[in-house]
């Protein structure tokens, strides 16, 4: 044997190990969760272009007709509101998590992993207690409108509660620590000589701020945005409790259809939706994120 | 000529640490200038005193002004301070192409932008990077973002242009290449340089004038030659160059080392402790029976460099060998019993006020 | 350079959203009026009501059971994915693939569950919850240990197969020890997300064996009541112990 021979024959065998330490150790959860995320997927994506069975259930016949529905302006209009209502979350989101985020990276080390603990503390809890808390908040005769009576805001009690607002108000407590997160994570990874170099070239802190930190961090940030805006499309819990059902989102129209209407393959089409606004956005992000850091180093 | 920076008194302690020990160093205008010393000695720290990223607690820094009036630098915003730092990492803006990191600080100046893009367009063919002005600092090489942090710095045409460790991310060939880049710049745009750095070679090779640092102070200000040829200090005569140090005390006009008088350059100069430094290319061997011979001792190892070799020699009595280096192949073998001479006026005789003379 | 005061603003404003709808919840538990809102006085009469419900003492047993089942599975597949993943594929593509089930929409993947069990016969029963609780879980515990392993560095295990320890030998005696912090972290994490989890329960559960949070969606649709505060309170304690025992394990902060 040439020691070319000897070298491959070994190599061979090494990738052989190499590919069944793989298949033990990684192949029972990449088949988990190809049988139980991607196969579902899959199955909503071939329902969506199948027709209904009468009393429910799914008739094999291909078409295109539940897409075509999806822009009859009924479902127009869930989708405006779906995105403003979203829209207005996630711009409050960021608004209140990008300073509270760099307000953490200011901190010293062990007050910073208390705050962030503090953050993420009630993300772990029950999110319908957290959003029954609202409803114990905003009622009528609840804290928030006796506290506005009492500072002399409003001269009575007013319907917070069942109005869009109250949708706003549940949805950015339900995600906020989710753009903290990666704001967060962003912003301490941008160097500090970075904002030195700006300051040293005769840029004021905000200056140094707007040219270097901000544009930096926008991947982080786009990434806390995603977070917010797409698991608020697909929320029916909140505007179901907080909105009282007056206000109709894209998560209520999938629920509907599977589980009242029993159009599956028509709620099918909303559901694509949403994952595919998921993909798009990341897609999206990872684009820009390249960008800004200059090609060829795709870093967050 | 005058001073440009007036390093006066500074110290800084970080706690218990004292950074800066009553620092005091004049920079004279166009001169290049480096801080040298081993990492903790305080020249970084004393380099972001001079940018504004640290406050000392005493002492001042002031920089002559174009009209020979003295401002006080301390008094100044980081971003207000006639004075550019180029960063160790470069800290180049990843998201900004080479033009637009380059022409940054022209724009904080407010300067038109017809000006901006002049000035820009100019120092980018200073360093030689006029092809590169659209890509971005991830696409560059090392020794390409070097030259960017440069441009971007001496742009502002600034009185004083720092710069932190300038060679030590680039590797050996292209470091060797930047130290001429470096000088040649400095005398094309005429602006002081100020470099810190831990590599006694570079900062010997391109410095006029070093200061030698250690444990938050200055050892020895002094050009390059003064620095290996005379010492002021153990410290000094250790950390530059190579060579041997023969602790032993001084008294009446004679150096006592080892149990015999040793020869050395003006041997009254000093009382008490001492140590005497001999260079390697000072020192020859010869026959052990040889009248002149001052030490003798073992051959340990010999090294031939082609043109040179050394002979390192143990001495009975000195904790470290002695290194002698000589012009061609090395003429003894390992286990050799030789002798050492010098001339009195290369053996160079250092107080040591620090040791108990009779420790040795 | 100098601190900014006015950066306490962000922060006091996001804990106290944060935290105060949370602490009239806990303060409201304990009041005596029966209209939730107006206090008449402490009384922990509502606690006692709590245990006598039948309908959250079923719940809370089904929930456990979903938990307890989910969390040992997804740590045991967790573990071996964030191990097969950061050390033998080192792909950024399969390492997304294996986290996505922890950022896809619930609701898509309630749904096509939901599919998936009508298509393949299952009938849906806690057993299906589990099965989909899973999935989850299983992204959550490997992106805890895969960022472990980020931290440890592969070379001990390296040795310890150079020194003639066999694959399984140096996983038992090396790699899992050494993960251990990561490996509870995840276990603990996916036990409270797991007992909180309503989206993919309520489409994936059979009618007569709800769980906690289906039971507490339906009390909630139909109102307002003092033993919902009460429950509030005791589940916010527990998912509280549990993520912060998780976060003295292992930094969780420092894997964001």
């Amino acid at each position: 044997m040439t020691t070319t021979e000897v070298r491959s024959s070994g190599r061979g065998a090494s990738r052989r190990r190499a590919l069944s330490a793989r298949a033990v150790f990684a192949g029972p959860g990449l088949l988990y969760v190809t049988l139980f995320m991607s196969l579902p997927l899959l199955l909503i994506l071939v329902y969506s272009f199948l027709n209904r069975g009468r009393f429910g259930g799914i008739v094999w016949e291909f078409t295109f007709e539940n897409y075509a529905r999806a822009f009859e302006p009924v479902y127009l209009k869930v989708f405006t509101t779906s995105i403003v209502i979203a829209g207005v979350t996630t711009v409050l989101a960021l608004a209140l998590g990008y300073p509270t985020a760099y307000a953490i990276t200011r901190l010293s080390p062990r007050w910073r992993t208390v705050a962030l603990v503090l953050v993420v503390l009630p993300f772990w809890t029950n999110f319908l207690i957290r959003t029954y808390a609202w409803i114990v908040l905003l009622n009528t005769e609840g804290p928030v409108n006796s506290a506005l009576v009492d500072l002399g805001v409003i001269g009575a009690p007013i319907g917070l509660l069942y109005t869009p607002g109250a949708v706003v108000v549940g949805l950015l407590y339900a995600y906020l620590p989710l753009v903290v997160l990666p704001v967060y994570a962003s912003i301490e990874r941008v160097d500090r000589q970075l904002i030195e170099a700006a300051t040293n070239l005769g840029a004021s802190r905000t200056r140094a701020f707007l040219d270097v930190t901000l544009p930096l961090t926008l991947p982080g940030a786009m990434i806390g945005a995603i977070f917010v805006f797409v698991p608020s499309l697909g929320n029916f819990v909140v505007p179901e409790l907080l909105g009282g059902g007056k206000t109709v989102m894209v998560g209520n129209l999938i629920r509907d259809q599977f589980l009242e209407a029993r159009d599956w393959p028509f709620g099918s089409v909303f559901a694509l939706f949403v994952v595919a606004l998921l993909v798009a956005l990341f897609a999206l992000q990872a684009v820009i994120s390249r960008r800004i850091n200059g090609r060829g180093r795709a870093r967050a | 000529m005058t001073a440009l920076l007036t390093i006066d008194h500074v110290s800084k302690a970080y706690g218990s640490i004292q950074a800066l020990d009553d620092v005091t160093i004049d920079i004279r205008s166009n001169e290049f200038f480096a801080l040298l010393g081993p990492s903790g000695c305080g020249k970084t720290t004393l380099l972001r005193c001079i940018a504004g990223f640290e406050e000392p607690d005493a002492g001042s820094i002031t920089i002559d002004s174009t009209a020979g009036v003295a401002t006080d630098l301390l008094a100044l915003p980081p971003n207000k301070r006639p004075v550019n730092l180029m960063f160790q990492s470069y800290a180049l803006f990843p998201h900004m192409n080479v033009q637009r990191n380059v022409a940054y600080g022209l724009e904080r100046e407010g300067l038109p932008r017809s000006e901006v893009a002049a000035r820009v367009g100019e120092v980018l063919e200073t360093v030689g990077l006029t092809d590169k002005a659209k890509a971005r600092p991830a696409q560059l090489s090392g020794g390409q973002r070097q030259r960017v942090a440069l441009a971007r710095a001496i742009v502002k045409r600034p009185r004083l242009l720092l710069l932190d460790e300038p060679l030590s991310a680039l590797d050996r060939k292209v470091r060797a290449e930047m130290q001429l880049e470096l000088k040649r710049l400095q005398h094309e745009v005429g602006i002081t340089f100020v470099v810190v750095t831990h590599d006694q070679e570079e900062a010997m090779s391109m410095a006029d004038t070093i200061a030698v640092m250690h444990n938050g102070r200055v050892q020895q200000v002094a050009d390059p030659v003064t620095l290996y040829s005379r010492p002021a200090n153990v410290f000094v005569a250790d950390f530059i160059g190579d060579g041997t140090l023969i602790p032993g005390s001084a008294a009446g006009g004679t150096f006592t080392a080892l149990g015999r008088t040793l020869p050395c350059a003006n041997p009254a100069s000093v009382t008490g402790a001492a140590v005497i430094m001999l260079r390697p290319e000072f020192l020859s061997i010869t026959a052990v029976t040889d009248p002149e011979v001052v030490l003798e001792g073992h051959v340990m190892e010999t090294h031939f460099f082609g043109g040179s070799s050394t002979t390192v020699v143990r001495v009975g009595g000195l904790d470290a060998p002695v290194v002698i280096s000589s012009p061609g192949a090395p003429r003894h073998g390992v286990g050799d019993h030789v002798g050492m001479t010098w001339a009195a006026a290369d053996a160079v005789l250092i107080a040591d006020p620090g040791r108990d003379p009779g420790s040795s | 350079m100098p601190k900014v005061g006015w950066l306490r603003v962000p922060l006091v404003i996001t804990y106290a959203f944060l935290y105060l709808p949370i602490a009239v919840l806990v303060v409201m538990s304990f009041n005596a009026s029966k209209t939730p809102f107006i206090w008449t006085g402490f009384s922990t009469k509502w606690y006692g009501e709590l245990l006598n419900n039948e309908l959250i003492r079923e719940g809370f047993v089904n929930t456990m059971i979903v938990a307890v089942g989910a969390t040992i599975l997804a740590t045991v597949l967790g573990t071996l994915l964030a191990i097969g993943v950061a050390r033998y594929f080192r792909s950024a593509i399969v390492e997304a693939y294996s986290l996505a089930p922890a950022i896809i929409p619930d609701l898509a993947l309630a749904i096509g569950l939901l599919a998936l069990f009508g298509m393949l016969g299952v009938t849906l029963s806690l057993f299906s919850v589990l099965l989909s609780h899973v999935v989850f879980g299983m992204a959550f515990v490997a992106a805890v240990v895969i960022a472990r392993l980020g931290q440890t560095d592969s070379s001990l295990e390296e040795a310890s197969r150079d020194l003639g320890a066999g694959a399984t030998t140096t996983f038992v005696r090396i790699t899992l020890p050494s993960l251990a912090p990561a490996i509870i972290a995840g276990a603990l994490l996916v036990f409270t997300l797991s007992l909180d989890e309503f989206v993919i329960a309520f489409f994936t559960d059979g009618p007569s064996t709800p769980t906690l949070p289906i039971v507490i969606y339906s009390m909630v649709r139909f109102g307002v009541t003092p033993e919902i505060n009460a429950l509030a309170a005791l589940l916010l304690l527990v998912s509280f112990t549990i993520v912060l025992s998780a976060q003295r394990i292992t930094r969780l902060t420092d894997s964001v």
